[in-house]
């Protein structure tokens, strides 16, 4: 019955976002994170989105969705004349983390609705299964 | 006079069969929104659903005993086709959430009828069977 692959996929896109949204919180929770050089402060990640094929019995290529890997963002965050700080490097400057918040907002608003698109789409395949169960009753 | 299923099913489990790869098809496209470079892909349901029905699904004819066999796995799958594209992305992404989540709804509407239609063929044969 093709419909159960369905919940594969779309826990698979579950998954995915949800990892997206892990990601994009412990962003946003390191946006005010400092450091004494641009090395040792948080800078902040993105996840990367791969698809898996998969041939199912009838053929049909079909494909869910995987985290491949998560980077770091290699632009440097800016930096700040501080000399009181306790961070401070010997010239008195500190790091900010190079986490953009407003970027991360949208990002978790795109997230949070591509899950709830993953949860309706499991929610109506199960709903189908259960007409198809009750056939000829 | 025997019950032949399949005649009296008439199109209704080939329907509903190409309905839940359609579905399938939809799910993955709607799972793979944000994947950068996937394509959205479709069936045309009414060309599977003639193939479904004639029972051939497309295969290859062999007219000669020596012709290559065609693939089984080649024969009998339905034409997917890439959606074309509304809005192009950066990211070559082509799914657009939502024509798909309204493809999805679609085609989970259709099947639901096409659940009922073959309940009542059900229900008539059940009729038939107990003479009532």
């Amino acid at each position: 019955m093709s419909l159960f692959n369905i919940f594969n996929i779309a826990s698979s896109g579950m998954s995915a976002q949800s990892v997206r949204l892990n990601i994009t919180a412990s962003n946003l929770a390191n946006a005010d994170s400092v450091g004494s050089s641009q090395n040792d402060v948080y800078r902040a990640r993105q996840p990367v989105f791969a698809t898996v094929m998969q041939e199912a019995q009838n053929g049909m290529p079909l494909g869910s969705v995987q985290v491949k890997a998560v980077v770091e963002t290699q632009t440097n965050g800016r930096e700040e004349y501080k000399p009181n700080h306790p961070m401070a490097d010997d010239k008195g400057y500190v790091y900010h983390s190079n986490v953009d918040p407003m970027s991360e907002m949208a990002n978790m608003i795109s997230a949070s609705r591509s899950y709830q698109n993953n949860v309706e789409v499991a929610n109506t395949s199960k709903q189908l299964l259960l007409a198809t169960l009750r056939l000829g009753k | 006079m025997p019950i032949n299923f399949d005649s009296a099913l008439g199109i209704h489990p080939d329907a509903l069969r190409v309905r839940s790869q359609r579905a399938e098809l939809l799910a993955s496209n709607l799972s793979n929104a944000d994947t950068p470079g996937y394509k959205a892909r479709d069936i045309d349901f009414k060309s599977a659903l003639k193939m479904a029905n004639s029972g051939d699904m497309g295969a290859m004819k062999v007219s000669h005993q020596n012709h290559m066999q065609p693939l089984q796995s080649l024969s009998n799958q339905p034409h997917v086709q890439y959606r074309g594209t509304i809005q192009d992305s950066l990211d070559g992404n082509s799914v657009d959430e939502q024509i798909e989540q309204a493809a999805f709804m679609e085609n989970s509407i259709q099947y639901q009828a096409s659940v009922e239609f073959l309940g009542g063929k059900f229900n008539g044969l059940l009729k038939a069977i107990k003479g009532e």
